[in-house]
């Protein structure tokens, strides 16, 4: 078990393929419209009609798969009027089903959406990092399953060294609020935390 | 911590009574009173005490084989992992299942799922059937086929296309000629043949004309390149297996950081991870690349040792004798030939709707990088003229002097390494006779007018039978992925034409629903089986598939079916030879270890080793190698011995077969129209082009009924927002998207990355028809056309005008 796990992502290879999304589920087996984890597209440019039948664009796109940061500041924990949502001696952040409540306010607050309401059970649910797997020595199952490669896991320090700082790019939020455990190398085509020039285009999928 | 561990084991007991439910065929309802679920209840953990991992795979038809480790406790599966085996090191990786895979129990588990053999009652096409034993269906099966036998011959009886289940040695549903049907068939009297496939039928039958084969680079080669442009080549999607291509290609890049450039309508997930898109009009690649082979020509850059060397018809001095002058590809790029055009950027940019300055940029760039990889895709070849614009993207590699080298390619789609196994042998077919794969709704409505020069008939000038019986096995062809569908239900629908029709699948698909006899076939996972790898560049690997569950309901495997049904026709004996389904696996590798000697000796040696890798021991793939070092020595298989860009064999065909009013088959690869593409007068009225593309959510239509992908990967038109600002349609509007030949309605993603005047559809969407006829899941054979390429006669799926309109 690691005593400060993270995820990194790499966006500059990630394809947006979603078998993250869908290893979560059925590890975890997720009720419908539950996502622990969710792959956003962020796209955005224009495009110009030539007079001499010709376009041009700037157009751009690329994906960002995020679950459950465990953060350092969890504003989910801080929010939680029965202390349901707490985090552990790893510093992964758990639900105590026994004293949850089922209020939201995790959810509202967290601005990633990890936090999401189980309706079969009445209480908030989210990403445990797959602790068993973990204790059991083997990756999380997101991580387990990437196809590109993608999406890694470590000790906080390790990908520290191995990736640098964090990059702020959108449609991250600010990492100040909640500082989480997560590193993310851009692509090329990678945007400013906070940019105007895209937006999140499939919300329908997140 | 200790209130997480509780609330994972009530998870799984919870998990158990659903799998349980779910297994009873989703009508046991989860609720008081349910013996199942308190009796899992009552001992949480004891599931999962009992709980074994079993190997197995997903071998649909996505190009790849991925592995599976299924969790099953009490025969019911609980769990999908994937490939964790080794340190995941390249060359012995993992071969991790995509997002499709992953979902598998949803699919084993699913509530369409067939549970017992069933017989039409009412018209065809209305699905409704009425319960059966399987001998009264095998009975009814034997017969007709006696009848129609008959009346009309071995010639009447067809394996339709069908590709749900490719990947298995024994449950094998394609090629038709290696599945268990076609041995039923041959040990009987035969079958009519059909020739290409629904992926490839313009680039797998015109690249033999110019380079005796079609054949290309592995992925992994670009380590190697200088440059890589990809034609409508999207491995993203096409090839999204952890252990093949998309990974064997971010793997070579990211070696070493070459440059991938793009060119496709859309900006397509392998461009979200290029470094350049350049997006192009749908069928109007060959004249792109004429213009390029304008400016390679005009500023010195093609290789004029390589074209003496290795080609013939690029110039005037190298062309097959008693051919006109003016008629090689440089004369034909230079104005000099019959249409007097010369094809310079600015005569294709109108055209293909891209900038001058970009060809031109691009051209140099080409040209001036050493090696080059050029490769295609097939969506490029998908269209009424596919078969000159994939020759124009093979010229174009030609024309560079990259063929035959490492670091550069053919032009065409990437090779792999691949292992030896044999195949379950199936016999010889005693009807030689042979249609198009996209020709076989003729072949029931006038299959004895069709000839040889009109139709593209082979073994016979004229077909000796229409089609009488179908088998189905394991495919959606039959209605959903066969163009124009409200043509194809038309057609199917009469049941004087062809008089039955047997479906053998798992779920009640848009086919099964047109079936005369459907009958429940086993899932794979309720199989013992083995796949071998396909698109993967450095590891070739076998999996061996030990069965996960007992079959559920009443379903059959289809080798049990066809013994079943030789018995019946009098060659059991033959079919069997004395042998089940489990001592052909034996056989199978008995037979393969001659050539693969580190096979295990046993089944049940497989079923413990589960998968074996084998690194490539020599050096990427590289395609016609051998013809590259010594011409003379190795020829290649075309008239010449050498790569024909004007193909001698094209000219006599062109000059031969009897075409439509307005098409060509040029013998070199001109750039012509489509009779519903960009430059097409129906445009006034249909003023958007269709595109259809493979989704994450579906291999085709394989997994278009499981909710955990329409959740995560929705099926939606794609519009750009040009023209949904023109139709005030926003983000997620039900949209109509119609033609004269049929309507669906979808939602509509309003995305820059697809170029405005061009929509996308992802192909596959289970057809799901109102009372009106109008589709209502985004199907998009709702609006292609079954009007054949001029020369392979194959599907022109991406050629279909469409208007769009809020609905």
């Amino acid at each position: 078990m690691l005593k400060h796990p993270a995820f990194h992502i790499d966006v500059g290879t990630c394809t947006g393929c979603k078998t993250c999304m869908i290893a979560c589920k059925d590890k975890n087996d997720l009720a419908d419209g539950v996502k622990w984890r969710r792959v956003s597209e962020y796209a955005g440019g224009g495009w110009v009609k030539r007079t001499d039948g010709t376009v041009t664009q700037d157009v751009f796109a690329y994906y960002i798969s995020v679950s459950c940061n465990h953060c350092e500041d969890p504003i989910c924990v801080s929010v939680c009027p029965t202390t349901a949502m707490h985090k552990d001696e790893s510093g992964i952040v758990l639900v105590d089903t026994t004293k949850c409540i089922g209020c939201h306010y995790c959810e509202w607050a967290c601005p990633y959406r990890a936090p999401q309401y189980n309706a079969a059970a009445g209480v908030m649910s989210k990403c445990n990092f797959c602790i068993d797997y973990q204790r059991e020595g083997k990756p999380p199952a997101c991580v387990a399953a990437c196809p590109t490669r993608s999406l890694t896991f470590g000790e906080y320090d390790d990908l520290k060294k191995r990736f640098g700082e964090s990059a702020l790019m959108a449609p991250l939020p600010d990492p100040s609020i909640t500082k989480p455990n997560l590193f993310v190398t851009p692509g090329r085509t990678a945007k400013p935390m906070g940019s105007g020039n895209g937006s999140i285009s499939n919300p329908e999928e997140v | 911590m200790q209130n997480s561990q509780i609330s994972q084991l009530n998870e799984v007991s919870r998990r158990t009574a659903l799998k349980l439910c779910a297994t009873l065929g989703g009508l046991a309802v989860l609720g008081s009173g349910s013996g199942i679920l308190r009796a899992a209840a009552a001992s949480p953990g004891a599931g999962s005490a009992a709980e074994r991992i079993v190997t197995t795979s997903c071998h649909v038809n996505c190009g790849s084989r991925c592995v599976l480790r299924a969790h099953v406790a009490n025969d019911i599966i609980t769990r999908i992992e994937t490939d964790d085996s080794g340190t995941d090191e390249y060359g012995m990786h993992q071969v991790r299942a995509c997002l499709r895979g992953r979902s598998m129990r949803k699919r084993v588990y699913a509530p369409e799922r067939l549970k017992y053999p069933m017989i039409r009652v009412g018209k065809r096409g209305e699905a409704n059937f009425k319960r059966v034993s399987w001998d009264e269906a095998l009975d009814a099966i034997a017969a007709k086929m006696k009848d129609i036998k008959q009346r009309f011959g071995s010639e009447a009886f067809y394996l339709n296309y069908c590709t749900g289940n490719l990947g298995g040695m024994v449950s094998k549903s394609w090629p038709p000629a290696q599945t268990p049907v076609a041995r039923l068939m041959n040990c009987w009297g035969g079958y009519l043949n059909h020739y290409g496939t629904y992926s490839t039928a313009q680039i797998s039958g015109t690249m033999p004309y110019v380079y005796g084969a079609n054949l290309g680079n592995a992925i992994s080669d670009i380590v190697n390149s200088k440059l890589v442009v990809m034609f409508g080549n999207n491995p993203a999607s096409t090839r999204m297996s952890g252990g093949g291509i998309i990974h064997d290609l971010l793997v070579a890049r990211g070696k070493s950081g070459v440059r991938l450039v793009v060119v496709d309508p859309t900006y397509t997930d392998t461009a979200a991870v290029a470094d350049e898109w350049i997006p192009i009009r749908p069928g109007t690649d060959a004249a792109f690349c004429a213009a390029i082979a304008h400016v390679l020509i005009a500023e010195g850059m093609v290789d004029q040792k390589f074209l003496d060397t290795y080609c013939v018809g690029f110039d005037e001095a190298h062309m097959p004798a008693g051919i006109p002058a003016n008629s090689s590809y440089q004369a034909y790029v230079l104005g000099q030939g019959p249409d007097g055009l010369v094809k310079t950027p600015a005569w294709a940019s109108p055209i293909c709707g891209i900038p001058v300055e970009t060809i031109v940029r691009l051209a140099r760039q080409i040209g001036q990088s050493k090696p080059c990889c050029i490769s295609q895709g097939w969506g490029v070849q998908r269209h009424a003229n596919g078969e000159d614009a994939c020759r124009a993207i093979a010229t174009l590699a030609a024309l560079t002097g990259n063929v035959g080298i490492a670091g550069g390619n053919t032009g065409a789609r990437e090779g792999a390494f691949t292992i030896p196994f044999t195949l379950f042998p199936t016999l010889t077919n005693p009807v030689k006779d042979s249609i198009s794969v996209f020709m076989w709704t003729d072949a029931i409505t006038r299959g004895t007018d069709m000839t040889a020069l009109r139709d593209g008939v082979r073994g016979r000038d004229q077909l000796k039978a229409p089609i009488k019986f179908i088998w189905n096995y394991a495919g959606n062809a039959l209605i959903n992925q066969h163009s124009d569908i409200n043509r194809t239900a038309e057609i199917l629908r009469d049941d004087s034409k062809c008089e039955m029709i047997v479906v053998h699948e798992n779920f009640m698909t848009p086919s099964a629903r047109f079936a005369d006899i459907l009958l429940p076939g086993t899932i794979n996972l309720e199989e013992n089986d083995f796949t071998v790898s396909e698109a993967a560049s450095e590891m070739a690997y076998a999996i061996f598939e030990q069965k996960v569950i007992e079959p559920l309901f009443e379903s059959r495997d289809i080798y049990t079916v066809c013994a079943d049904v030789a018995k019946r026709l009098g060659v059991g004996e033959q079919f069997t030879e004395g042998r089940t389904r489990e001592q052909w696996l034996q056989y199978l590798l008995d037979q393969s270890r001659p050539g693969l000697p580190d096979l295990p000796a046993t089944l049940e040696e497989a079923w413990k080793l589960g998968v074996l890798k084998v690194k490539n021991p020599g050096p990427p793939y590289v395609a016609f190698k051998t013809f590259r070092d010594d011409p003379v020595a190795n020829p290649l298989a075309t008239p010449s011995g050498k790569i024909e860009i004007f193909s001698k064999k094209l000219w006599d065909i062109g000059h031969s077969w009897e075409l439509p009013a307005g098409e060509r088959i040029p013998a070199v690869p001109e750039f012509t129209e489509e009779p519903e593409g960009y430059l097409s007068p129906l445009r006034s009225k249909f003023p958007l082009q269709l595109v259809t593309f493979h989704y994450k959510q579906r291999t085709h239509s394989t997994y278009g009924n499981v909710p955990w992908l329409k959740e995560v990967a929705p099926q939606e038109l794609w519009i750009n927002p040009i023209d949904a600002d023109t139709r005030s349609i926003r983000h997620g509007d039900p949209v109509r998207v119609f033609n004269d030949r049929g309507t669906s309605v979808i939602a509509a993603k309003v995305t820059p990355r697809v170029m405005p005047g061009v929509v996308l559809l992802p192909e596959g969407a289970w057809y799901a028809p109102d009372g009106a006829g109008h589709d209502h899941a985004g199907s998009a054979n709702m609006l292609t056309s079954q009007h054949p390429s001029p020369l392979t006669k194959g599907n022109p799926q991406h050629s279909s005008l469409v208007e769009v309109a809020r609905a």
